[in-house]
């Protein structure tokens, strides 16, 4: 019972508290109905599969199927690297499970800071911070960079993390359009000039797979005096002369404040970080919460994390695969009729635009029957109204598996009437 | 006609072509419920009403503001805090 595990809104399953009082869960009665109508219909739920066996980076078993995975954001492949599994194993034995503690108490270990140093190589900068999550990274920095009478002028498809962590502080939130270099401008514009000011980007949009005009966008925040942070979550390893993202590739290294990233998708692990040249960044060390009031990552973590992300600074063919996987598979599934959500194959992100929740559910059920794992994404985490099969290449994806996939997309595309 | 009146009328004026259902326009009309409008008629809506005043009006003070009323009231105090 590996997909059902949320009880049906049988009313014999409500409890009610004690003294008459609301049941709180009420609020989501009509989420549970929707999920109970999907199941009804005969579909595998999209959002509690569970992977039994993990064979590599792009394979996997599920309900005893070996599966292709084009879902995983493993970008780079570096989950299986031997020498990663190595140093995981090494840290394991020597330093133990776990810190047991915050990164300000206990919590820093030497495979922290030696963490910390590949970044600072890694991006060429004078300091780097390591967070427990990506998350957390974005939600620290938002949350504690910009104050009461400070603005934060972000992107409206920003990450929910952005989101949560401006939520988090008190600074006045100005959005503006997705990508739209008019927009910033004008909001820009419409400020105090002498305000504090922080734009926030992103390189990669993860939902939809388009990057951001950074090069513009940059140099419109500079002109307003805002600092800027740049979000490379999707763009690491990927992107630029030495991965570093986006905004390397954009060649705005220098007029970038602050770089957010995470160890979940090239690096292979989890983890987040910032990185900066700001000469008093370190004092974030003690007023970021979700730095201060949480545990560090377990000693295997960094260890991985750093030796992975040593090995991508050379990973050169490696990023060449993934752009020739991910123009493969962009020009494939546009040949045979799927609507994409970018005219050009602009990061390893390839979104299939399609009408329905329904019609999405269906394909994402042929896939999975057949073999194929991707994401199956809708509102709220995409831009209102989309629904979504999003697939994400990895660099381990053989020419044969890029093969196979463009085979069960025709034919799940074809049962599900989606193209001719 | 005063100049809240007049900026009411301005108001009316741009939910127009977002006010599918025809809702009648009172200072006690809401955005969510009387006119139903998701985050992407809202974000539309609000860059036409700053275009249009040449203000700003912050995510903070949006959560504020729920009916067309205090939209107009929030209107009058940014121009006149501009001024």
């Amino acid at each position: 019972m590996t997909d059902a595990t949320i009880d049906s809104l049988d009313p014999a399953a409500h409890a009610a508290p004690a003294g008459g009082g609301k049941d709180l869960f009420s609020k989501f009665d009509a989420l549970i109905a929707e999920r109970d109508a999907l199941l009804a219909s005969g579909v595998r739920y999209p959002f509690g599969m569970v992977m039994e066996k993990v064979l590599s980076p792009t394979r996997a078993i599920i309900k005893g199927k070996e599966t292709i995975l084009l879902g995983t954001y493993n970008y780079m492949g570096m989950t299986f690297d031997p020498d990663v599994i190595a140093a995981g194993k090494k840290a394991l034995d020597e330093f133990g499970a776990g810190t047991t503690g915050s990164r300000v108490l206990n919590g820093t270990y030497q495979g922290h800071a030696e963490c910390e140093e590949a970044l600072k190589e890694f991006y060429g900068t004078r300091h780097a911070m390591v967070f427990s999550t990506g998350y957390q990274a974005n939600l620290g920095l938002m949350a504690t960079i910009a104050g009461k009478q400070d603005y934060v002028i972000l992107d409206a498809d920003s990450h929910a993390s952005i989101y949560d962590g401006c939520f988090m502080g008190d600074a006045q939130l100005v959005r503006f359009r997705h990508n739209s270099l008019e927009d910033l401008e004008k909001k820009l514009g419409r400020l105090p000039p002498e305000a504090g000011k922080l734009v926030v980007l992103e390189g990669v949009y993860s939902m939809l797979g388009d990057i951001a005009p950074l090069k513009e966008m940059v140099a419109i925040a500079k002109r307003y005096g805002a600092m800027i942070v740049v979000d490379e979550a999707h763009g690491m390893g990927f992107f630029g002369e030495n991965g570093r993202g986006v905004f390397e590739e954009a060649g705005v290294e220098a007029d970038v404040d602050f770089v957010v990233g995470t160890f979940s998708k090239s690096v292979g692990t989890v983890g987040g970080f910032i990185v900066s040249n700001h000469p008093k960044f370190e004092v974030l060390r003690l007023v970021t919460r979700p730095y201060v009031f949480t545990a560090s990552l377990p000693p295997s973590v960094v260890a991985t994390a750093a030796t992975s992300i040593r090995k991508l600074m050379h990973s050169g063919e490696k990023r060449a695969h993934l752009w020739k996987n991910s123009k493969r598979l962009h020009k494939g599934l546009t040949a045979l009729g799927f609507k994409l959500a970018t005219d050009t194959p602009q990061s390893a992100i390839i979104a299939v635009l399609l009408p329905d929740q329904d019609t999405t559910v269906r394909m994402w059920h042929t896939l999975i029957e057949m073999g194929l794992y991707v994401n199956m994404a809708r509102p709220p985490a995409t831009p209102v109204g989309t629904f979504l099969l999003r697939c994400s290449l990895c660099a381990d994806h053989t020419d044969e598996e890029v093969g196979e996939i463009l085979g069960m997309f025709e034919a799940a595309g074809k049962v599900c009437g989606v193209i001719a | 006609m005063t100049d809240r009146d007049e900026t009411f009328d301005k108001v009316a004026e741009l939910i127009a072509p977002f006010n599918k259902k025809n809702a009648p326009l009172t200072d006690t009309t809401s955005f969510a419920g009387d006119l139903e409008w998701d985050s992407l008629v809202v974000m539309d809506f609000v860059a036409n009403i700053e275009d249009e005043f040449d203000i700003l009006i912050t995510m903070n003070m949006q959560a504020e503001i729920e009916t067309v009323g205090q939209l107009v009231n929030a209107i009058e105090q940014l121009r006149n805090e501009g001024e």
